[in-house]
């Protein structure tokens, strides 16, 4: 991508991105690190320094950003590099916020994952840019594609090598130890009834996609890569299937008012 | 039926009542984490995002991410 690779290949130094802030680009307020006494600075991975960094400007800077991007020349391109600059800061925050469930993934390997992420909602961004309507700070409308790119490859990442199965791999106990035999009795029927009507009243398109994401858990991002669809193909098959289960158990006296 | 029981199947058969989809969830989501954070009525003027929201797991996340990156 001639931008983003433009914009790399110029090897932004600590002291030419504040001239750029200061001077030629009113855009980006220069983030105040928060305290983060446990390690210096030096010592933080680029994901954890995305943690500490103040992502958000004290004012708007919504029509300085869309000018400079619409710009010729130096211009555009020193904007399109603090873009960058400022998704890669979201993505690496966003990958900071869910790294719990990727500790098995090496710290290099993340970062990779963000700036990938980056470069992607950079793309994104750019070509979307006359959909940008003022509804919200430019700055947020463009973080949200960076928090998606970052969010996919999370979850791919850690589905990756994992068999999506989809058939049920365990049904929910609805039983509460807790309870009388006679709830317990009630919630076995409904159980019952549910699996019945998964397995005879859904098509089998619906039953596949509603037991990998209802029943097995399996990530919207990952099913929609291995089944070559979209995360808004699979969504509305996912929610004509439940409308489908729900009026169901409601025709077999199982649905209180509030569920169905 | 049990709590449980209603819980775990409510979870299943997701929220009742219209919603946004996916897409739609993606063009509205800067917009209406912004009225949340304003505290404004958020649901009123993006009907239908905050069910999508309780029933997509994937775009609950994007919806917490960007809250939590605008409210450091």
């Amino acid at each position: 991508m001639c931008g983003l690779s433009a914009s790399r290949g110029r090897g932004l130094t600590p002291a030419r991105k504040n001239r750029l802030r200061a001077v030629a680009n009113p855009l980006m307020s220069v983030a105040e690190p928060l305290p983060m006494p446990a390690l210096p600075n030096y010592a933080r991975s680029p994901v954890d320094r995305a943690l500490a960094d103040r992502a958000f400007d004290a004012q708007d800077n919504s029509p300085a950003w869309l000018e400079a991007l619409r710009a010729d020349g130096r211009r555009r391109d020193d904007a399109i590099a603090d873009l960058h600059e400022l998704l890669l800061r979201a993505a690496r925050f966003e990958i900071g916020r869910r790294r719990a469930a990727l500790s098995f993934v090496r710290g290099e390997e993340l970062d990779d994952l963000a700036v990938q992420a980056a470069d992607d909602a950079l793309v994104a961004v750019l070509a979307k840019l006359d959909d940008y309507r003022g509804a919200s700070r430019f700055t947020t409308w463009a973080y949200k594609f960076a928090l998606l790119e970052a969010g996919v490859r999370l979850r791919r990442r850690a589905w990756q090598g994992r068999e999506v199965v989809l058939e049920p791999e365990r049904w929910p106990v609805f039983a509460d130890p807790q309870q009388t035999a006679q709830r317990t009795a009630e919630d076995a029927d409904l159980l019952r009834e549910l699996q019945r009507a998964v397995l005879h009243d859904l098509t089998p398109h619906q039953r596949d996609v509603f037991v990998a994401l209802a029943l097995n858990e399996v990530p919207i991002d990952v099913l929609a890569e291995r089944l070559d669809t979209t995360r808004g193909a699979l969504y509305k098959t996912l929610h004509d299937a439940r409308t489908k289960l729900r009026r169901e158990l409601a025709a077999a006296g199982y649905l209180d008012e509030d569920v169905r | 039926m049990s709590e449980l029981g209603r819980k775990k199947l409510e979870a299943l058969l997701g929220p009742t009542g219209p919603q946004v989809t996916c897409e739609e969830c993606f063009e509205h989501l800067d917009e209406y984490v912004e009225l949340e954070l304003r505290g404004a009525d958020a649901d009123e003027r993006v009907p239908g995002m905050r069910a999508h929201l309780d029933g997509c797991p994937a775009c609950a996340d994007e919806h917490q991410g960007l809250r939590a990156l605008l409210e450091r």
